[in-house]
């Protein structure tokens, strides 16, 4: 009888545990963490309870080894986004590509790694091409499941004695990956084939070391070779670093007990979860949205891509009775011709990064606390695309917003139990990025991504204000960086750096202020530059009472006359914006454009000497009634500059005396203005449901601008359950509906549409 | 573990703590009888004596009546509804969907644009407290932040009695 393909494979010896394929081992783990709700079928752990200081050993050997492999390995690059801000990391998995242990640093690749190994396992590498002691892997593909096509995975499978224990993975924030614009983050791509060069998975390196063809293609692939090359260089030291270290531990420890200790510490970081879960939170539903304005009518961008609309992404939160944490994001809208699309495994493994800082505030976090929790991510939306189309150049601009809310939504769990410590109502959009590329200063072929925006506003908590300028929701120990260091880097001087007056939200506890630096061009060559900012949306509320941190918008100035009033000695435009009601720049030069707008996403323009952009990094959400701010708080954020002297007065209700430029606050007076403004609030408001019937007539007579319409239309095509809860909550009769095709806007790419299924 | 007493409570509660002792709350393992203690310091704080189920915002709880009603329930007494429903709903309400409107609180291009979104503000009826801020855009259907499940929570949760009216 001929041989068939299986007997042929058969052959071929298994590379998983006790002869079996790395496909086979991760069915049975997925089928038995489910029948049995512990993963690996875990109910007890025998190795942690009978030696539990062995088993602790191991683990901060294996977790303190994978940190160091982080610190050391990132003294290999040479990108600033690497070296100084540190978006990088490193991760220990499982034979079938469960996370064990992780570094610090952008540890929403935990999945995302995650991720690509399990397509790899999925799609019979093992097989073809092949797994192999001291293979290279490489994968940026965003449909595999990575965040945007910039980070570059390493991966490496650990073996011993033959079988895979394991896989080493290392991602760096890679500056230029060949997108049709430069930057790490392109505004400009609209669909997949925009977004850069891409990786699908592929062995890059045999017997540790990367094929010739590889590293040809890779290099003429993309802008900034030299941070390319050194990037690449710092994920294999990373990952080889941490192979010796497990194969360390396994000669130390024998292979039988690595084996239990990496299925029991998953096992615990699940129990640890749900302990976390059962002792910060409060059973229930908590709800709340965010929406981030695509302005890209009026951009140079394909026609199918000019429209104005709003990307939804509304939450709830189900904590179960059984502590089980559950997500529903049902409601959200379409994917659609813009970079801010995302795949479900990066909005799930952010939600990690954002559970890491509150819910779970240890290094334990590992997989376990994925088979602790649920997610519903509807097929369609803008994190799970229906068509390989979508671009994702810069997902994070719509990440940051749909996260934040869920921060909101556990502080009023952490309120409800006493635990005000914990409370944060909201996170700064980091944005604007500000981002370009061309020759730069030494004659190079580069592109840079302003990293400032690590370094935005926090939101307030229920105690305390949020801080200033310090940290990004995806980067807590956030650094804006040194100016002298930004300048040898950017072909951008610094005319200053400012905190932004008012642009922390309001609140009896204020958000943290965001900050503007202001840039001019100096020594590049065919240079473009662009931003990517909300704009017109505030991406999140404040909370219990608090209001939004302020909105974005953009500042440029090109062909100025700089060059002659630095010559003549008159003054330049230095420092923030900050009454944008009463700008100065413009006093101080003139240009012949200037972009002083709510466009806050733009596209390439061409950027030369002398001329400006601002960069407006920004603040976060209030907590509480700004009538109830301690008057002397406002006394000193007014002389500190964080809000401008008439919002001290009309927003927080209080009143100064001035002297010298000092102001002092009139605490009989501003409790008298406090009490007429409460007054002024009864009589300028009405009842909500007298309210609703005004707004119900609005609907009825769809009085609402395109965008708006466009983007419940799309939810409305999404969804019955959204569309349901929405006509049940205005009493809309059945036969009312907005449909995309009604509103002459481009609809390509549209597929998913339960009208037309109906039909 | 941590133990906190009454005074820190209310300390915490008022806004005065160092951040030394904050970022020390923070770094700690919770104090598992913080909901008992915060709960109390709170009954002690209102004027009111209806007992205090759940602390739901600032200025809000979910409080017993006699009757065995479950209340949703200002600190200045105005009592909104039931705690099922949404407050929101029985509360005053002033929408920002103007330049102008948003100029109040916001510096010209640092407010939301109202063609995009508007901020709508609930006020408290009887004391005027703004307790809540949504942004978002027209038509949006006023959002239920928060359904707690109190029964689970006492019993299975805390394993405490709950308070009686
Ligand atoms: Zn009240």
């Amino acid at each position: 009888m001929a041989k068939t393909i299986k007997d042929h494979q058969q052959t071929k010896k298994a590379i998983g545990w006790d002869g079996k394929t790395l496909k086979q081992m991760r069915r049975e783990m997925n089928d038995i963490s489910k029948e049995t709700g512990h993963y690996a079928g875990l109910r007890t752990l025998p190795f942690k309870e009978t030696d539990p200081i062995r088993f602790e050993k191991i683990y901060s050997k294996l977790r303190g080894g994978v940190v160091h492999a982080r610190e050391t390995a990132k003294k290999v690059a040479a990108s600033p986004i690497v070296e100084q801000e540190g978006e990088l990391c490193f991760s220990l998995y499982t034979p079938e590509a469960d996370s064990i242990v992780t570094s610090t640093g952008i540890i929403i690749h935990v999945g995302t790694m995650g991720a690509a190994i399990k397509f790899m396992i999925e799609n019979d590498y093992e097989d073809n091409p092949g797994i192999n002691d001291k293979d290279i892997f490489c994968n940026n593909d965003n449909h595999v499941g990575n965040v945007h096509t910039c980070d570059v995975h390493t991966l490496v499978p650990i073996f011993w004695e033959g079988e895979v224990v394991g896989w080493a993975g290392g991602v760096t924030h890679v500056i230029d990956t060949g997108a049709s614009a430069p930057g790490s983050m392109p505004m400009g791509p609209v669909q997949r084939y925009d977004d850069g060069y891409q990786v699908t998975c592929r062995k890059i390196g045999q017997n540790d070391t990367l094929s010739k063809d590889w590293i040809l293609e890779s290099t003429r692939s993309v802008r900034a070779v030299k941070y390319w090359t050194l990037d690449e260089k710092t994920r294999i030291a990373g990952c080889h670093m941490i192979r010796d270290l497990v194969l360390d531990v396994i000669k130390e420890e024998g292979v039988d007990n690595y084996k239990q200790f990496i299925r029991e510490i998953i096992e615990d970081g699940r129990r640890g979860f749900v302990n976390q879960v059962k002792t910060m939170l409060i059973p229930g539903k908590y709800r709340q949205a965010s929406f981030v304005d695509i302005p890209f009518k009026d951009l140079d961008l394909p026609s199918f891509a000019k429209l104005n609309t709003i990307i939804h992404t509304p939450s709830e939160i189900t904590v179960h009775k059984d502590a089980k944490l559950e997500i529903d994001f049902e409601g959200a809208n379409r994917w659609g011709w813009h970079p801010f699309n995302a795949t479900p495994v990066s909005i799930t493994s952010g939600i990690w990064v954002m559970l890491s800082q509150t819910l779970v505030p240890n290094d334990r976090i590992n997989d376990g606390a994925y088979y602790a929790s649920k997610f519903g991510i509807p097929y369609g939306s803008w994190f799970n695309p229906d068509d390989i189309r979508s671009a994702h150049s810069n997902t994070w601009h719509a990440l940051v917003a749909a996260w934040s809310p869920l921060w909101r939504g556990l502080s009023r769990a952490y309120f409800g139990r006493g635990y005000l410590e914990e409370v944060n109502a909201g996170n700064a959009h980091t944005s604007n990025w500000l981002m370009g590329g061309g020759y730069d200063q030494y004659g190079q072929l580069s592109a840079m991504n302003s990293f400032e925006t690590s370094s935005c506003g926090v939101g307030a908590s229920a105690v305390q204000d949020g801080i200033s300028h310090s940290a990004a929701l995806w980067n807590p120990e956030g650094d804006m960086g040194d100016m002298e260091i930004w300048e040898l880097l950017e072909p951008l001087i610094f005319l200053g750096r400012q905190i932004l007056p008012g642009s922390g939200g309001a609140g009896k506890y204020r958000g943290g202020n965001g900050w503007q630096s202001l840039r001019l061009g100096w020594g590049a060559k065919e240079w473009t530059m662009f931003v990517a900012g909300a704009g017109v949306m505030a991406t999140d509320c404040g909370l219990m009472g608090g209001y939004p941190a302020s909105s974005g918008y953009r500042f440029q100035a090109n062909k100025t006359n700089i060059k002659e009033r630095i010559a003549k000695g008159l003054p330049l435009p230095l420092g923030g914006d900050v009454d944008p009601d009463n700008p100065i720049y413009e006093d101080n030069m003139e240009a012949e454009v200037i972009h002083r707008d709510r466009q806050a996403v733009s596209t390439q323009e061409q950027f030369g000497d002398y001329d400006v952009i601002m960069n407006y990094l920004r603040g976060g959400p209030g907590f509480g009634d700004p009538l109830e701010r301690n008057p002397k708080q406002v006394e000193s954020d007014l002389n500190e500059k964080y809000i401008l002297l008439r919002y001290a007065e009309q927003v927080y209700g209080c009143v100064f005396v001035e002297e010298n430029g000092v102001y002092t606050v009139d605490l009989k007076a501003t409790e008298e203005k406090r009490k007429e403004i409460r007054k002024q609030r009864l009589e300028r408001s009405q009842p909500v449901k007298e309210w609703m019937q005004e707004e119900r007539t609005k609907i009825m007579n769809e009085d609402a601008s395109i965008q708006v319409r466009h983007m419940y239309a799309q939810s409305f095509a999404l969804s019955e359950k959204f569309t349901d809860e929405f006509k049940d909550f205005w009493n809309i009769p059945e036969e009312w509906m907005i449909y995309e095709d009604d509103l002459g806007v481009p609809t390509l790419g549209a597929h998913i549409n339960r009208f037309k299924q109906k039909k | 573990m941590a133990k906190y007493d009454k005074k820190r409570i209310n300390e915490l509660i008022e806004g005065t703590l160092e951040f030394y002792q904050l970022k020390e709350m923070m770094s700690s393992h919770k104090d598992p009888e913080r909901f008992e203690l915060y709960r109390e310091v709170l009954q002690d704080r209102v004027s009111w004596d209806d007992p205090i189920l759940l602390p739901y915002g600032l200025h809000l709880y979910i409080v017993q009546k006699a009757n065995g009603d479950r209340i949703v329930k200002c600190d200045c007494g105005h009592e909104f509804c039931d705690y099922k429903e949404n407050w929101k709903l029985h509360a005053r309400i002033f929408v920002r969907d103007t330049e102008e409107k948003m100029n109040e609180i916001y510096p010209k291009l640092m407010s939301p644009d109202p063609e995009w979104q508007v901020i709508r503000e609930y006020y408290c009826p009887n004391c005027a407290a703004q307790l809540e801020v949504e942004a978002v855009p027209p038509w949006y259907p006023i959002i239920l932040d928060f359904e707690p499940d109190i029964d689970t929570f006492y019993k299975e949760w805390i394993k405490k009695p709950l308070p009686k009216a």
